[in-house]
């Protein structure tokens, strides 16, 4: 707490005015809104509604459709989370092991995190299309059926491998951070009493780097869920059928393709109360970790 | 012998991470130099080929010519910068200022003012969608660069970031530009400004990619091929994705949607690398 402070009421008010309004206009209303809208049924013409408490949540809850991109959107999400930091980890060690060239690999590795969810998208829709992609067409060579736009499974596969490809750079950023703070001191008094590499892997760098693995896989599970519409909007638009179509995209479909604004809203308004319990997460951890 | 392996394996297999990692990027940059028909068979060589003049030209000028044609390159080059740039400096400038406010002065409501912009951090675009879209349409916002940006502005990740930087300058700064008959406003623009050049810089990096990248807030609130950017008109290119797509010109396109801010990341490592660790503290 700051204990020279300027005097004035009206300089302060006026300098956080445009913040203030901003957020008021684009972010609080339209928050209200939602909770609002998904309390109400419209009649399909848009003309009338009516209130109708929370059938609303409870038909989307209830749907076969909102509980199929529920699933799916833990696959994704666990997948993507999984994979970016098994293998953002994996590299980072390696690259902790050399102390001259971790900074070289840091830039060689570090590129991917500017490159935009939709583009990371199109550039593995190059290498595993069917029949232009060069890998695509070696797996239906080799006699592997692959055709991501009629097989669910495999358009799953592909849009976690191009969402985690482009989350790995930020990860290895992290963890190689984390590697780096860990005290020489400690990890050599280990090798003394005999400790090989993979135990003091399992029990002396893993058990220190676990607040940063905490905080990663919170920041890797929001860019999952919300993050990544681009990548399945330009690589598969949720299909093929609903098998690539995740929580977040559901409600694009119902809100802006289908215009159901009752349904979309109370969607959105579940996906509010999954950001608020992450982000809450998130701050306990971050509070925890200051005191310490 | 076992010690020089020991040293050399960490170095082969970040040699094997690099080359995945460039891998979809490498060959993106051989299609564009090849014609259609050559991708088109799937025969994607593995060395450039001589068609990179005429696929850029293409990309740049006109935007395709086949079945998904979107606004040359050059244009949705433009809208994407202005558009990073609107939201990286908007952001910047209005986070300054409630950063400032917030810390440097006791007035009834900081608190409120504060846990509002706090509250921004659980409310993004993507579960507001369709009640923003509707304030922008009856705010007449939409199609235009205004409702593109505007929107995105508010930043609870950077007022807390200048906050927390604000919180650690010295108390001696505050009280000697007071005795020496210093306003608010001068102690702002020549003391605090200068202070947070470095913390402005690894903001922007950050900002401007986030403002580049943006996809589903441009899809909605903007459906004028001249305000299209250049992530969304990529992506729309591609269609159904089939394999009679002119994926020579879509892959310049790809290329061209990609360098600036791949660019900016590389060319300002030093500053992204703070902004990216400080951002998330």
């Amino acid at each position: 707490m700051r204990k020279t402070v300027f005097n004035g009421t009206a300089l302060p008010l006026l300098l956080l005015t445009p913040q203030l309004v901003i957020t008021a206009i684009f972010f609080l209303w339209p928050a209200g809104a939602a909770i609002w809208q998904s309390l109400l049924q419209e009649d399909p013409w848009g003309m009338s509604s009516q209130f109708v408490g929370l059938r609303n949540f409870t038909e989307v809850l209830a749907e076969p459709e909102w509980r199929g991109a529920a699933w799916n959107t833990l696959i994704f999400s666990s997948s993507v989370a999984v994979l970016a930091m098994g293998t953002a980890l994996f590299l980072a060690v390696q690259a902790d092991k050399s102390i001259r060239g971790a900074n070289i690999y840091r830039t060689l590795l570090v590129w991917p995190y500017a490159v935009a969810p939709a583009i990371a998208a199109v550039l593995w829709l190059f290498l595993f299309h069917p029949s232009i992609g060069l890998v695509g067409r070696a797996l239906n060579e080799a006699g592997v059926a692959w055709d991501y736009k009629l097989n669910g499974n495999q358009a799953m596969l592909l849009v976690i491998v191009a969402a985690a490809w482009k989350q790995v750079s930020y990860n290895f950023i992290f963890f190689l951070a984390g590697l780096q703070s860990i005290p020489r001191s400690v990890l050599e008094a280990a090798a003394i009493d005999g400790a090989k590499p993979v135990r003091r892997f399992w029990t002396i760098i893993l058990p220190l780097l676990s607040p940063t693995a905490f905080f990663l896989l919170v920041v890797n599970l929001v860019y999952a869920f919300f993050d990544t519409f681009g990548v399945i909007h330009a690589l598969t638009g949720g299909g093929p059928g609903k098998a690539t179509e995740t929580l977040i995209y559901k409600v694009y479909v119902e809100g802006v393709q289908n215009v159901n604004l009752g349904s979309s809203s109370a969607q959105s308004v579940i996906l509010m109360i999954l950001v608020i319990a992450l982000t809450a997460v998130q701050f306990r951890f971050i509070e925890r970790k200051v005191h310490y | 012998m076992r010690r020089y392996w020991s040293s050399l394996w960490p170095h082969l297999w970040l040699l094997l991470g690099v080359l995945i990692f460039a891998a979809p990027i490498y060959i993106t940059l051989i299609g564009s130099t090849h014609d259609a028909s050559t991708i088109g068979r799937g025969d994607v060589p593995l060395l450039p080929g001589s068609h990179a003049v005429e696929n850029y030209t293409a990309a740049w000028v006109s935007g395709g010519s086949g079945r998904f044609t979107v606004s040359p390159a050059s244009r949705m080059l433009l809208n994407s910068t202005i558009m990073a740039l609107c939201i990286a400096v908007g952001k910047i400038v209005i986070s300054l200022l409630s950063a400032y406010a917030v810390v440097f002065f006791r007035f009834p409501g900081r608190m409120i003012a504060f846990w509002t912009i706090f509250m921004t951090l659980m409310l993004p675009v993507e579960v507001r969608i369709i009640p923003t879209y509707q304030v922008i349409v009856s705010m007449d916002l939409f199609n235009s660069m205004a409702g593109l940006t505007i929107p995105l502005i508010a930043s609870a990740t950077a007022t807390l970031l200048f906050r927390q930087f604000f919180l650690t300058i010295p108390e001696e700064y505050v009280e000697a530009a007071k005795m020496d008959g210093a306003g608010p406003m001068r102690f702002f623009r020549d003391i605090l400004l200068p202070l947070s050049v470095t913390n402005i810089a690894a903001l922007f990096v950050i900002l401007f990619i986030y403002g580049w990248n943006q996809y589903l807030w441009p899809l909605l609130v903007v459906n004028d091929r001249s305000l299209e950017t250049i992530v969304v008109g990529m992506a729309k290119m591609i269609g159904t994705g089939d394999a009679q797509n002119e994926w020579n010109v879509i892959m310049a396109m790809a290329v061209l949607a990609l360098l600036p801010p791949v660019a900016v990341v590389l060319l300002m490592q030093r500053w992204f690398l703070k902004g990216l660790t400080e951002t998330e503290k």
